[in-house]
């Protein structure tokens, strides 16, 4: 294909009309801004603290379970409490092993066009809502270091998946109940829908709807492709919904399995 | 019915200020109704721009209560009680009243290369319907330019206008790029010259579309990930290197003369 180079002039300035005022709308728009940014400050704040906690983050044979918290899964460190250990560990590392976990999930979602839209406006102001003024005098937008960064989406997509992966395996074994056999617990269950959640946050993601089919010229040329595409592109209009559904729920996933884990809640068993 | 109090900006490029006006509404009334009205009775010189009356011409566009709306297709009583502020659109510069010049996007259009298909095979070229289907959303664009109107990347900052193509052209592009029959390969320009990378994803360009055009995630993510694969990920440009070397070796192999 021929790279094409085309260019015209464009005039800029001409004084614009209406007041010189940031806005003139008259609607409640700071709002959603606010509670997203409420919304996600909980959640560093939270998550952070949870990192670093290093402890309740397994529950393990002493109370017949096998649950652990998505933050700390696959436990590769080298202080892993015993029974959480993954096959594999970094012995070397001595610190809490959600800190080198967490740094491909968080990656994922601050690489996310959803989540960009939102702690852009959100956090940045860059704009805080439609028709309101920018708050920054000049602006580059991701065309510099360090936003530039944000083309790497597709590679934390990538390591995602390997995570959505490893959580399945962990939402399998909630159902394994060491001395009792097997069964279903409310834990067995969070950590199900959780890792469906993940599974659907990243299928729905614009990288995978881009690398399984939209990247083609031709739909007709490449038929699977285009069936891929097909089925991921429905799901990629409620990334937004998802996104946020799964947000929040492997935050309560790490709740749950951290009150469950030091004894202030009781894992009850279904069936 | 009630009157309803209407401000409206007034001027030119030498300056201007709010007027109010009050009059009359019906039901069903949309504010270009009451625009009309106010030039047929109070204000026969209120300049505004206007032509179908039925959201399919984009001409008269403006903002209303502080958004960039089709004044014909925004229902006086969809509006909250109280005063209407109509302003001309923020990022073109003013002409008269509501009128806006905006031959920026007419600079825009005329940088975009047009389509570029192979030579016509034998019996014509043919198009499949899931490719036909897959542009058809941008052909809905009515050019009312409040996509661009609205874009805080020009709205806000008049130096981007120069290498910036904004959310009306990025989906002419799109659209161009995901034809089966264009060879043209526009990544290169997308990037450097027409700020693909300002946009910031905040989608205002997708709230303000009264054609509810998906511009963010149908054309403008599409495009940052195609340039993605051609500037930014190692590992395309990898199997590209691998595969072009599989080709050129192909390639030489066929023409080697016989021993």
């Amino acid at each position: 294909m021929a790279a094409v180079e085309s260019s015209t002039k464009v005039v800029l300035g001409g004084t614009r009309g209406g007041p010189d005022e940031p806005t003139l709308r008259q609607d409640r728009w700071r709002l959603q801004p606010m509670i997203i940014a409420f919304i996600l400050t909980v959640f560093i704040v939270y998550s952070t603290w949870a990192a670093f906690q290093n402890r309740y983050y397994f529950v393990g044979a002493s109370m017949g379970r096998d649950l652990i918290s998505p933050f700390y899964s696959p436990c590769i460190g080298g202080v892993c409490v015993p029974g959480a250990k993954a096959g594999f560990a970094l012995n070397w590392f001595r610190l809490s092993p959600a800190l080198l976990i967490l740094i491909f999930p968080l990656g994922f979602r601050f690489t996310c066009y959803y989540y960009r839209r939102s702690y852009y406006r959100a956090f940045w102001w860059s704009p805080p809502a439609c028709a309101v003024a920018d708050a920054h005098g000049t602006y580059s937008g991701e065309t510099r270091f360090p936003l530039v960064m944000q083309n790497l989406h597709r590679y934390f997509f990538y390591a995602g998946l390997v995570f959505n992966v490893l959580l399945t395996i962990d939402a399998v074994e909630a159902f394994r109940e060491p001395g009792i056999g097997w069964g279903v617990s409310v834990g067995t269950i969070v950590l199900c829908v959780n890792a469906v959640l993940l599974w659907m946050y990243s299928i729905s993601c614009h990288a995978c709807r881009h690398l399984v089919g939209g990247h083609v010229k031709s739909f007709k040329a490449h038929p699977i492709r285009y069936r891929f595409w097909k089925i991921v592109t429905p799901l990629n209009a409620k990334h937004m919904n998802l996104a946020w559904a799964s947000l929040l729920f492997v935050g309560f996933a790490d709740v749950y399995v951290r009150l469950v884990a030091s004894g202030a809640l009781t894992d009850y068993r279904l069936f | 019915m009630a009157d309803v109090t209407m401000r409206i900006w007034r001027g030119d490029a030498t300056g201007g200020d709010f007027e109010n006006y009050t009059i009359s509404q019906n039901e069903g009334e949309v504010v270009l109704d009451i625009i009309h009205r106010i030039q047929a009775t109070e204000a026969p010189d209120l300049a505004c721009r206007w032509n179908c009356k039925a959201g399919k011409c984009g001409s008269c566009s403006a903002e209303i209560n502080g958004k960039p709306r089709l004044m014909c297709m925004t229902r006086m009583d969809d509006l909250p009680e109280g005063t209407v502020t109509v302003t001309p659109m923020k990022t073109f510069p003013i002409i008269r009243d509501l009128v806006t010049d905006v031959s920026f996007n007419f600079e825009m259009a005329k940088r975009v290369p047009a389509l570029l298909p192979p030579p016509m095979p034998e019996g014509g070229y043919r198009m499949f319907q899931q490719d036909v289907e897959r542009g058809q959303e941008f052909r809905k664009c009515i050019e009312c330019f409040m996509c661009q109107d609205v874009c805080h990347v020009i709205r806000d900052h008049e130096e981007n206008k120069v290498n910036y193509a904004g959310p009306r052209f990025f989906i002419r592009y799109a659209e161009l790029e995901m034809h089966p029959l264009d060879t043209n390969d526009r990544r290169e320009l997308l990037k450097e010259e027409l700020g693909l990378g300002y946009c910031n994803i905040t989608k205002c360009c997708t709230e303000v579309c009264p054609e509810h055009i998906h511009i963010t995630d149908n054309a403008i993510i599409p495009l940052k990930e195609r340039v993605v694969d051609a500037d930014y990920d190692p590992v395309a440009w990898l199997g590209r290197k691998i595969r072009r070397r599989t080709k050129k070796t192909a390639a030489e192999a066929s023409v080697q003369p016989a021993p």
